[in-house]
């Protein structure tokens, strides 16, 4: 099993959560977080005094999935979340050593 | 309905009709009587006319102190909590809302009277302590077609707000209780003598009733503003910096609390400003007018400052121009025309954002919310521009012995008014640098004055009130 982290732009949720849902994905966590690669944040003025915020806020997709269905879901979350510019975000993968349904305690692939 | 409730029943039916037939009596006993000679029948009418016009000057006084009591909550409240970092934003609250319970108590029991009184050209005196002689007859001195409990009330409402305005200063690092003493203290020993000397009867400054140096203040530029934005200055400089700032980021953690804030204090102020004229009048529409205009223009200076130097004009800045054009215009509302208000107004906007945006980064000092900037800058601006603009046709507050106008501003041709004004000024510097830092001194060698930094870090919110302004974890 492994852990697909997708952090992307906050605009391309809609259309990643949709491409996933439609090649059968069926769960999926969404977190809200800040943070930057090579993007430049942004400068804001107030009252005379300037912040800058280097955090940019983005969204992550948490999803985990059997080995084989790993290839095609990395592919959908390129083609719905690529804009071309600085600021896309990253995909990451990491193994699962195990995943544990809470309602009947089902492990496995079959708690996916 | 149960056995044991109709006993009850029945004496209240019985008092009921008691009551009803007591108003019925009454009532005939006053329409019966024969219309008898005209002097008779024209004295009443005079009589009742009288009473309507009172009638209106008591309605609008009524609804104008209604209107100071929102400025500060929750006007100020607001304003000023969105301009805080999220972990003290109940704590600002707080400052305020406790000013509207404390000063309350402290004006009835003998506050009012220290400010009000009769007393010399300091200060009133004892004779109105807890209200004595404060009822339904007009005190002609003050307000001559509204009941004295009237002025009392609404004079409470800027007794309280007043103070509220420092808290800017000392934002997110003074304890909870060094602030409700610092105010309390403050309230009496500054505000008191200053609300006495421009207001009051016998008041060394008062331009109504024959004070030696007549400082012309509508509304409170001096009293208000200049005691309060310099108090806040030697509040921050004896405080000292917030921890981590400037380095450390400490953006507004809500502009959206801020400018409903502010907007509350925009419509809030036709109470103190309009509401001072002490009538409903034309003098209160002047008032009015004046007001609205000096906001509205500080607004466009302030934002056009900000757009020109920063390339756009923020929301923060909008609001924070109209609130600085509000207060220059205070002392003035009620003795300048409409097109020197938003003069008034303009130069109020961008000499305040000057202050704020350049000479508080360029001396270093940490006024968290530029009460000082806005209040103390923006008050002594004001008070300045008055004498310059004022004009007898729209309040003739000098006469001379025959009852006749005089000039009142500089405009006008009298120029020593301009002298009488920096009086005034001198004067509310003075008593809010040597009152506050007396006071200072007294609080933090007893109570101590500023929380420690352990507790500034975690928030006041948490350290001084035990809450958080917002539980979003919240289970559901």
């Amino acid at each position: 099993m492994t852990k697909v982290e997708a952090v992307i732009q906050n605009s391309k949720l809609e259309a990643v959560k949709s491409a996933l849902q439609e090649i059968g994905v069926e769960g999926m966590t969404v977190l809200e977080v800040r943070g930057h690669g090579r993007q430049k944040g942004h400068t804001e003025v107030y009252r005379g005094r300037e912040y800058s915020v280097d955090l940019i806020p983005k969204t992550k997709i948490e999803i985990v999935l059997a080995d084989t269905m790993v290839d095609k879901a990395v592919q959908t979350i390129l083609a719905s979340a690529r804009t071309g510019k600085i600021g896309d975000g990253k995909i990451f993968l990491s193994r699962i050593d195990e995943a544990i349904r809470i309602r009947n305690d089902e492990r496995g692939e079959g708690a996916l | 309905m149960s056995n044991r409730n109709r006993p009850i029943t029945w004496w209240f039916v019985i008092l009921l009709i008691v009551a009803f037939a007591q108003c019925v009596c009454a009532q005939s006993s006053t329409a019966a009587s024969p219309s008898s000679d005209t002097a008779t029948r024209l004295a009443k009418l005079e009589q009742q006319v009288a009473d309507a016009k009172g009638s209106a000057d008591n309605a609008w006084m009524l609804v104008s102190s209604a209107l100071v009591l929102m400025m500060t909550g929750p006007g100020l409240a607001l304003f000023y909590c969105g301009l805080v970092r999220k972990k003290n934003v109940l704590a600002t609250m707080m400052q305020s809302f406790a000013l509207m319970a404390v000063v309350t108590v402290l004006w009835a029991l003998f506050s009012y009277s220290f400010s009000f009184g009769a007393g010399n050209s300091f200060f009133g005196g004892f004779q109105n302590l807890f209200l004595r002689g404060v009822g339904a007859t007009p005190d002609p001195d003050y307000a001559a077609t509204i009941p004295v409990q009237t002025f009392m009330v609404y004079q409470l409402m800027f007794a309280i707000i007043t103070p509220g305005l420092i808290a800017g200063a000392f934002a997110e690092r003074m304890k909870f209780s060094a602030m409700l003493l610092f105010t309390a203290i403050w309230s009496i020993l500054v505000y008191d003598p200053m609300a006495h000397m421009v207001w009051g009867k016998g008041g060394l400054l008062n331009a109504s009733l024959g004070g030696r140096f007549p400082t012309l203040d509508f509304a409170g530029g001096t009293v208000v503003h200049v005691t309060s934005g310099v108090s806040a200055l030697v509040c921050a400089l004896y405080l000292g910096k917030r921890v981590g700032y400037p380095k450390e980021p400490m953006p507004p953690h809500s502009v959206v609390l801020s400018f409903i804030g502010a907007c509350l204090l925009w419509v809030g102020w036709f109470g103190f400003n309009a509401g001072s004229a002490l009538a409903a009048g034309s003098l209160a529409t002047s008032a009015f007018v004046a007001t609205h205009f000096g906001a509205a223009a500080a607004a466009v200076g302030w934002a056009g400052a900000e757009w020109i130097r920063n390339g756009k004009p923020s929301v923060l800045g909008g609001i924070s121009g109209a609130v600085a054009g509000l207060v220059a215009i205070t002392p003035a509302a009620g003795f300048v025309q409409p097109m020197p208000a938003l003069l008034i107004g303009l130069i109020a906007g961008v000499f305040c954002y000057w202050m704020v945006a350049v000479v508080k980064t360029k001396l270093g000092y940490d006024d968290s919310l530029d009460a000082f900037g806005v209040h103390g800058a923006g008050g002594t601006l004001g008070a300045i521009l008055t004498g310059v603009f004022a004009v007898s046709a729209v309040n003739p507050i000098f006469k001379d012995a025959h009852g006749n106008a005089l000039p009142s501003g500089l405009i006008e041709g009298n120029a020593h008014q301009l002298l009488n004004q920096f009086v005034g000024i001198a004067i509310a510097w003075a008593l809010a640098i040597v009152g506050t830092l007396v006071i200072l001194k007294f609080v933090d060698v007893t109570i101590g004055l500023r929380v420690s930094e352990e507790e500034e870090v975690q928030g006041l919110d948490l350290s001084q009130h035990g809450e958080e302004g917002y539980y979003w974890e919240a289970s559901a």
